[in-house]
């Protein structure tokens, strides 16, 4: 026996089993993360039915609940003992429900948790009604009646459909008064803005030009007029959307008035078939990921933080590429190589290993402190004592990430050049080309590559980085995108939104975390995702390079 | 190696005169000369690798270094372009002219010595760029960007090295893809694309197979009425083949220098006669 044991130990095959279950082992923890995050983010989206059951409270009243199914979980006896909770004998375990009731302007509370055994006779009436609201999260009741300026126009069954046509109406206006509001008045407050800034500095110059200073009133005056023009539009507009109502019943027996403007979709879930959950279940995908959040980031989409995290991540690409191309060049092939080059390396190698909070910290104080406010100073006086540069935002934010990731994009940069095999230098310096040509036309493009690998990393550090954002730039909401149509379009200035801290945010910051709870994976899996495209292209442009400057077998 | 040896030595060198070759009496005295090595001495930090070298290189002619593996006949070529510049720790005593010319003067231009002193290395080691970009490197370097100069200089590089035949379909693909003995043309073709005044072989056939070793051979042959062609060799019949003056090297000195059919078949050196008949090596 013992003997067996020995040859088997010999065999090497228990080395083999060692190897082969880590390796699994990493690969179920993976699988398994992405399925969970998957499964609980995108599961929020799918139309779930709409409960109605009598439940009798705690009293003994008996009331009429009507909700969500979002969670379920058994409670052991021991834990209700001492609540107050009346509990029939015998049982050892309670199963309880948590419903989302909605409703939140009604009931002041818009989910809760109750138990199985008191809700009686369930049901799935497929007149219930689902209705997304700007404001106040969901509402859950009885379509009543459609009301035009206060009058009944359409009752019963003939309101649903009503309600649809007239929902179409009010969203084109609410898209009609967003995009003015948005865009248009922006841009007027952007050009006031900048009018204001261009007097300021005139003055702070101390040398005002009567003709420059009536430009500036002709085209103030300009702006304010199209301002003006605007406003009444919006007032119309607003008149127009104001005109629809519906009244419902809750779940108390209560009618309630809820004016078409404040409402984003009216779906009923317990009638719809497969296909039409389906087209709910598309449609809700996509404004999560193509709309601006609603309700403290608790509903609607995350893409300006979508929009904020790739943004980023490419600015910061931009930063760190050629600097840490140009360090790594310096250190491999001009440097004298001695004590002094490798005290470099490692101190290099160890700024990768510094925790991402300090970097933060360093800038908040040298980027965004002393770099920005010293900016600010000789640039925009005009703006003091409104800081420009001398807040966080979105470029001493990729500026701080690239510093983060420089020593990634160093080690690889030198890693490839190194791998040049030396023939190839030889043959372009014996054809008369200096080193610098030699490098510029020859070896820096058969490690393009590496540096390539080199952003990869970088990119894949930088996507998932959070702590030190939160110090220079990243905002739980920030009202305009760093790009827009207003010149000079990129700005850089502003305060951006990012996935990684929307996670934080909406999981821990939220003032509703039962709602907030499905987002927080959703985000997560989109962060991931979000990571693995900027990745694959990456490395897409990396096998392309690889394949056009494959060197020697050397 | 051992096996060439012992094949020669069983028959005594060789014959050079079954080589089929046309030999010209040739006279070292009233050639004209392109490089002179002046007291050339070279050091590895310590370790002396030159010994007091002298010697001249005569224009238009191949001129053949043979001697056992590390006798610092690779060092010696890679003194004429400067090569070993790029190794650390490397010194050197003495001089080297090129048309009367020091080349170890400080105001050398070391780029433009280059153009002058081509070389091809033993390995074949073409960029990983197109043919046509291979061969017109050196132009583009110096600054050449007329479409129509540089197809006709690759054309004629090509030419030169025996190989637009075989490339000229597929100028545009990339030079990694062609054989060994392909790619070691084309990097003869990439030399010869700047006209330098000399062509520095380095063993140039030693990673080829035996048909490709005899194409890069006659193209040697071919070569050397507009070049002065100095060759490094391991193979001794390759050296009484090709060319038309033969050196000896022996632990970093120069042993024998001469005519190529004297030195081989009536060495003036017991050295050179131990080595060419395979006594050692």
């Amino acid at each position: 026996m013992l003997k067996n044991t020995k040859t088997w130990f010999r065999s090497g095959d228990p080395w083999i089993w060692l190897n082969a279950g880590a390796l699994s082992i990493s690969i179920v923890m993976v699988t398994g993360l992405l399925i969970l995050i998957a499964a609980r983010g995108f599961g929020h989206f799918w139309p779930k039915p709409i409960i109605e059951a009598d439940y009798v409270e705690n009293d003994g009243g008996v009331i009429r609940l009507v909700g969500e199914i979002h969670d379920e979980e058994t409670v052991p006896v021991d834990r209700l003992h001492g609540t107050g909770i009346e509990l029939p004998a015998g049982a050892t375990h309670f199963k309880r429900y948590l419903v989302k009731t909605g409703n939140r302007d009604v009931g002041g509370l818009d989910f809760r948790w109750v138990f199985a055994h008191r809700m009686q006779a369930p049901r799935e009436p497929e007149a219930l009604m689902a209705l997304e609201r700007r404001e106040w999260g969901n509402f859950y009741g009885y379509l009543r009646s459609i009301r035009e300026d206060g009058r009944v126009v359409a009752e019963g069954e003939a309101a649903w459909e009503a309600l649809q046509a007239r929902l179409e109406r009010s969203e084109a206006l609410f898209r009609e008064i967003r995009r003015i509001e948005r865009g248009e008045i922006g841009s007027i407050n952007y050009g006031l803005e900048r009018l204001r800034l261009a007097e300021r500095k005139q003055e702070l110059a101390g040398s005002v030009n009567p003709k420059v200073q009536a430009d500036i009133a002709e085209e103030r005056q300009r702006l304010e007029a199209t301002y003006q023009g605007l406003q009444a539009k919006l007032a119309g507009l607003y008149e127009a959307i104001n005109r629809d109502s519906l009244t419902a019943e809750v779940m108390n027996g209560r009618m309630v008035e809820i004016p078409l403007a404040k409402v984003v979709r009216a779906y009923r879930p317990n009638a719809m078939g497969p296909f039409a959950k389906v087209g709910f279940y598309g449609e809700k995908l996509w404004e999560f990921v193509s709309d601006d959040p609603r309700e403290a980031n608790t509903e609607g989409g995350i893409f300006p933080a979508i929009f904020g995290t790739v943004m980023m991540v490419i600015l910061m690409s931009v930063i760190v590429t050629p600097f840490g191309v140009l360090a790594a060049v310096y250190l491999r092939e001009y440097a004298k190589q001695g004590p002094m080059t490798r005290l470099i390396r490692i101190a290099v190698n160890n700024l990768a290993g510094v925790p991402s909070i300090v970097y933060g910290v360093f800038g908040l104080g040298f980027f965004v402190y002393f770099l920005g406010g010293n900016i600010d100073q000789l640039f925009f006086p005009e703006a003091a004592p409104a800081p420009t540069f001398g807040t966080p935002g979105i470029m001493w934010a990729s500026l701080t990430l690239a510093l983060l990731t420089l020593p990634v994009v160093i080690v690889a940069t030198e890693e490839g050049l190194a791998r040049i095999p030396r023939a190839i230098r030889e043959g372009s310096l014996a054809l008369g080309a200096t080193k610098l040509e030699t490098l510029w036309r020859t070896v820096l493009p058969m490690a393009s590559p590496a540096m390539m690998t080199g952003l990869i990393l970088a990119v894949a550090r930088a996507a998932g980085e959070v702590a030190p954002l939160m110090l220079v730039g990243v905002v739980k909401l920030a009202p305009s995108l760093p790009l827009d149509d207003n010149a000079p379009f990129l700005h850089l200035d502003r305060k951006f939104m990012h996935l990684g801290f929307h996670i934080y945010d909406v999981g821990f910051q939220s003032p509703n975390v039962e709602a907030a709870r499905p987002l927080v994976y959703a985000t997560a899996l989109l962060l991931v995702l979000v990571i693995i495209a900027l990745n694959l292209a990456a490395i897409a442009i990396r096998n392309h390079l690889r394949e056009k400057y494959r060197a020697l077998e050397h | 190696m051992n096996s060439v040896m012992n094949d020669m030595s069983s028959t005594h060198g060789f014959d050079i005169a079954s080589l089929d070759r046309d030999r010209r009496d040739l006279d070292l005295a009233s050639e004209e000369i392109t490089l002179e090595v002046k007291d050339l001495n070279l050091y590895y930090g310590e370790k002396q690798a030159l010994n007091t070298i002298n010697m001249v290189i005569p224009k238009h002619r191949v001129t053949a270094y043979i001697g056992p593996s590390g006798c610092g006949k690779s060092t010696l070529l890679r003194c004429f372009n400067r090569m070993n510049d790029l190794v650390d720790g490397v010194r050197i005593e003495g001089a080297i002219t090129l048309d009367g010319k020091n080349i170890y003067d400080p105001a050398t231009n070391v780029a433009d010595l280059r153009r002058r002193v081509g070389m091809v290395f033993q390995k074949p080691n073409p960029f990983p760029k197109s043919i046509y970009e291979n061969v017109a490197y050196g132009l583009r370097i110096q600054g050449v960007k007329h479409r129509r100069v540089l197809d006709e200089v690759v054309e004629k590089a090509l030419r030169g090295a025996a190989l637009w035949d075989e490339v000229k379909d597929r100028l545009q693909d990339n030079a990694l893809g062609l054989s060994g003995g392909q790619q070691q043309r084309l990097v003869i073709a990439r030399a010869i694309a700047i006209e330098p005044e000399v062509l520095l072989l380095d063993e140039p056939a030693s990673a080829l197979d035996p048909i490709s070793t005899l194409k890069i051979e006659e193209l040697i042959y071919g070569l050397k009425s507009q070049f002065t062609i100095v060759i490094v060799t391991h193979n001794m019949q390759q050296a009484a083949r090709v060319s038309d003056y033969t050196a000896f090297m022996y632990m970093g000195e120069l042993i024998e220098f001469g005519d190529t059919d004297v030195l081989f078949t009536n060495p003036s050196k017991k050295q050179t006669e131990d080595y060419i008949t395979g006594r050692y090596g």
